[in-house]
């Protein structure tokens, strides 16, 4: 088994790297860049100025969001599971990505500071207030699935919280001005495209604090697995891994839906497909993983995306709802 | 060992046990027994620190259990809960590895020392052909043992067992308790399981703790028979306690 375990983890890495390559030689800009413009454009070698920024600036940027995207859905899906318990729970199944979409439509529709704000302040602003909508939505979903146990009836109140905060946003959409709707329809359109190396400086570190925490509380997930009495009794503060593990989903999901827009499925779906191909819930195991699987699943949402121009959320959707419904399927007279 | 001194149960406002003294003894098989909704998970409960004590002093060893940080809790005593674990995926080996937690280090990792106990446990509750196999096809009989080995992996001086019988048949029954007992006896721990099996609690436990509100006894199992405080409790309209035959009967 743990042989398996290792082929498994080296040919992930070597199919990330080539997607990730892959990832960075197209794109949708109907420029001519052959991959030896791309070798030179990161060797100083022979090649015209334009294509070596479109190459760093434009797609090599782009790969690298998606990778940490990836990752980083992955990640808080993966933990949301473990806590609550919930095989369905996921940053987009919860409402988590809703709740950080009020957030930035507050911001920009309900603020008109907003618009005053210089382009960095409000980038910040925008990830602040994702933030907490992300964060509010967690405590809101945690609290009912303590009392709740049957994880349907939290999974149609994430739902029902995602419903209400689209309605919240619609009025606000309805009462304010030209200019901020524009922003805030930009924003709800805005894929791994919208990122800039500045934008990048931001997200990388945020997801990295998340992605440290998440390593850290490794060992507490795996006594959760026994449920929460059994955890306590072994020794494990609970309301500290809890605090942790709420806040690493924070970071990581509402860092990504703050930059990229609701990018939906990928976080709920890819520790699923971890579990199956890796036939193991141990999640020193799990968690890098699931980390490969949904940089995986985003690069080849990406380079889809972008050899059919298609919107990246319709191919998430298609890629991650088959397996959610196969989860769904597998576990009914489990659950 | 474990030393109850004036403690008072209750659950929610209602006080279902007032100042209960007592010890469970090291080595020794004890059962707690008592009417439903009288308060043996709540003991239990208390026992493991998963609720605070309201009035009373709780003594684990020599030492009083508000001293106790989680991690001295976790080394000193052992909960099998009535949780139902099942977890895909991973292995009884691993589930039975999560019991040395206190004693790993941040990730997890198991020393040499660990894999010995983990193997002991297993072997302990007759297990070691599971070892690989995952929990989602095994029966209700066989789990249990494995969360009972998992319990003996912690390398606890103290297990608390709630209900451990109450979904398995008449032989595992048996089994499972026989199995507890020996685990006292051998290994000298201080064994304490809640149980609504009076007969196999009379027949296999070497002392009965008893919650007869609003009192707790705690008697070696032949003068817990002869007290007489077992007719008291379970006898009713239509059924006796006789003790002679140590069994329940129905009147008429």
């Amino acid at each position: 088994m743990r042989s398996r375990t290792t082929i498994l983890f080296i040919v992930l890495s070597l199919v990330l790297c080539g997607l990730f390559i892959f990832d960075v030689t197209i794109g949708e800009d109907g420029v001519d860049i052959t991959f030896d413009d791309v070798v030179a454009s990161f060797s100083d070698g022979d090649v015209e100025d334009y294509k070596v920024t479109i190459v760093i600036d434009i797609r090599l940027v782009k790969a690298i969001m998606a990778l940490l995207a990836g990752i980083a859905l992955a990640l808080s899906g993966l933990q949301m599971q473990t806590l609550f318990r919930n095989p369905m729970a996921g940053p987009y199944t919860l409402g988590i990505s809703s709740g950080a979409s009020l957030g930035v439509a507050l911001f920009i529709l309900g603020a008109p500071l907003g618009q005053m704000l210089s382009s960095e302040l409000s980038t910040l602003g925008i990830a602040g207030a994702a933030w907490i909508g992300a964060l509010a939505t967690l405590f809101l979903v945690g609290a009912i699935s303590q009392r709740i146990k049957d994880i349907m009836v939290v999974l149609i109140i994430g739902i029902m919280i995602s419903s209400a905060v689209g309605a919240v946003v619609q009025i606000l959409q309805f009462m304010s001005q030209e200019e901020a709707l524009k922003n805030f329809v930009v924003w709800t359109m805005g894929s791994l495209g919208g990122v800039t190396w500045d934008k990048l400086y931001i997200i990388a570190p945020m997801i990295i604090v998340g992605l440290v925490m998440a390593v850290a509380v490794i060992k507490p997930m795996n006594m959760l697995l026994l449920g929460e009495g059994y955890a306590r009794t072994m020794g494990l503060n609970v309301a500290r891994t809890r605090l942790l593990i709420l806040l690493s989903t924070t970071l990581l999901a509402g860092t990504v839906t703050a930059f990229c827009g609701p990018i939906g499925f990928i976080g709920m779906a890819m520790p699923h497909l971890s579990r199956a191909i890796f036939a193991n819930a141990d999640h020193r195991t799990l968690l890098p993983a699931s980390a490969l699987m949904g940089a995986i699943a985003l690069l080849v949402c990406d380079i889809l995306s972008k050899m059919y121009t298609l919107p990246i959320n319709a191919l998430t959707a298609l890629l991650g709802i088959p397996i959610i419904i196969w989860v769904i399927v597998k576990k009914r007279n489990i659950v | 060992m474990i030393r109850l001194d004036n403690i008072r149960l209750s659950y929610g406002d209602r006080t279902l046990v007032h100042s209960a003294t007592g010890e469970i003894r090291s080595g020794e098989l004890t059962a707690l027994v008592g009417r439903n909704g009288s308060g043996k998970s709540t003991l239990l409960r208390t026992l493991a620190s998963l609720q605070p004590i309201i009035e009373g002093r709780i003594l684990l060893g020599e030492r009083d259990i508000t001293t106790l940080s989680p991690a001295d809790m976790a080394r000193t005593l052992a909960f099998v809960t009535t949780e139902k674990v099942r977890i895909s995926n991973l292995s009884c080996r691993d589930v039975v590895a999560l019991g040395r937690a206190p004693y790993t280090n941040w990730i997890g990792r198991l020393q040499e020392q660990d894999e010995q106990q983990v193997m002991h446990a297993l072997a302990a509750v007759g297990m070691s052909d599971y070892a690989t196999k995952s929990m989602d096809h095994m029966s209700d009989g066989e789990c249990q043992r494995i969360m009972i080995a998992r319990a003996l992996a912690q390398a606890t001086p103290i297990i608390l067992l709630d209900e451990p019988t109450a979904f398995l048949d008449m032989p595992n029954r048996y089994e499972l308790c026989s199995l507890l007992r020996r685990l006292a006896h051998e290994e000298h721990k201080c064994i304490l399981f809640s149980t609504h099996e009076l007969d196999i609690a009379l027949e296999l436990c070497d002392s009965v703790a008893l919650i007869s509100p609003p009192s707790l006894h705690i008697l070696p199992t032949e003068q817990m028979i002869r007290s007489g405080e077992i007719e008291k409790l379970f006898s009713s309209d239509i059924i006796s306690f006789d003790a002679t035959s140590r069994s329940v009967k129905i009147k008429g």
